[in-house]
């Protein structure tokens, strides 16, 4: 298995080389609330100077894919030009009664629960025009969801480069170990995006797996 | 409670697959798959599942599976998926309570 999985490598590589694309479109995707807007906002705070829209504590604030080009990320001379995908949480189900206690109208709750429906669709649906995924997770929920199952497996299905981010770590019960043990396939970068906590050392990652 | 075999669900396609969940769900019931479902069929699933959702009676399934492994030479070849032991009900009857690699806890109200 070992002669096989050198050889994929190898294979890999060569693809990578002769096909190499001046700018990847990478994907920020996971489930409601896990901080993927506001992963987005620090990615471009960053290296923009600007931010790609407003977090909420309401899940599904992002109702439709959010796309920023030409993000270039430099890290110990190794640098990629990525264009940001932000993208709706993924859900298997949403219902309107949840947005309620937030102080929504009934109606108002009833189309933010058919946007965010048509936003699910289209998240899914981009999944097939990306070259790498940052999957975000709440590091103080447990990581065994079914969304979180279901979207590494269709990455992994695509053979899609992933980076794992934990993210929330500045809170007391986060725990990236959980989600590390989870996934133990994969690369997991914990940090807060929204404290910049360990940030650097995803943009090291990003730029090693993606570059 | 539907529990759909191994071998009948061989003899289906995706599409005939996901209809069966989803209209068995929307009756309320609930489907234990002895094989599961394929990555890209759970995502055809929540797909369909969305654009099904009424805002009234419909508002969406709960899935309950173990991660994904590759167990045979086959599987580790080609990337093949092994769909594992699945459940699927309505989100208003069926809630997780514990899930773990090889531990699902739910309830069924």
């Amino acid at each position: 298995m070992g002669l096989l999985s050198g050889l994929r490598k190898r294979l890999r590589f060569v693809y990578k080389l002769l096909l190499r694309k001046d700018k990847l479109k990478i994907g920020i995707y996971g489930p409601p609330n896990a901080g993927k807007t506001t992963l987005a906002n620090r990615i471009l705070r960053d290296w923009l100077g600007d931010i790609m829209g407003s977090p909420s504590e309401i899940p599904h604030e992002t109702r439709r894919v959010k796309l920023r080009e030409g993000v270039k990320i430099q890290v110990n001379g190794k640098s990629v030009t990525i264009d940001v995908v932000d993208t709706p949480g993924l859900a298997t189900k949403i219902d309107f009664h949840d947005f309620l206690k937030y102080g929504m109208s009934e109606e108002e709750a009833k189309r933010r629960a058919k946007e965010a429906t048509e936003g699910v669709i289209e998240a899914i649906k981009w999944l097939d025009d990306l070259d790498g995924i940052l999957l975000v997770m709440d590091a103080t929920e447990d990581p065994f969801t079914q969304v979180n199952v279901t979207i590494v497996g269709n990455i992994e299905a695509r053979k899609l480069p992933l980076i794992i981010v934990a993210n929330k770590i500045d809170l007391p019960t986060a725990s990236p170990a959980r989600i590390k043990s989870a996934f133990p396939q994969h690369q997991i970068v914990p940090v807060s995006a929204l404290k910049g906590i360990n940030i650097d050392s995803l943009y090291k990652a990003i730029a090693e797996k993606f570059g | 409670m539907n529990l759909i075999s191994k071998e009948r669900l061989s003899k289906m396609g995706s599409m005939e697959k996901i209809r069966m969940i989803l209209d068995s769900v929307k009756e309320g019931k609930i489907v234990v798959l002895e094989t599961g479902l394929t990555p890209e069929e759970e995502a055809k699933l929540i797909e369909l599942t969305m654009l099904e959702i009424d805002h009234e009676k419909f508002m969406g399934i709960e899935v309950e599976s173990y991660p994904y492994r590759e167990k045979s030479v086959f599987s580790k070849i080609f990337g093949k998926k092994q769909g594992r032991l699945t459940v699927i009900g309505p989100a208003n009857r069926l809630k997780t309570l514990e899930k773990q690699e090889d531990l699902i806890k739910t309830l069924i109200t």
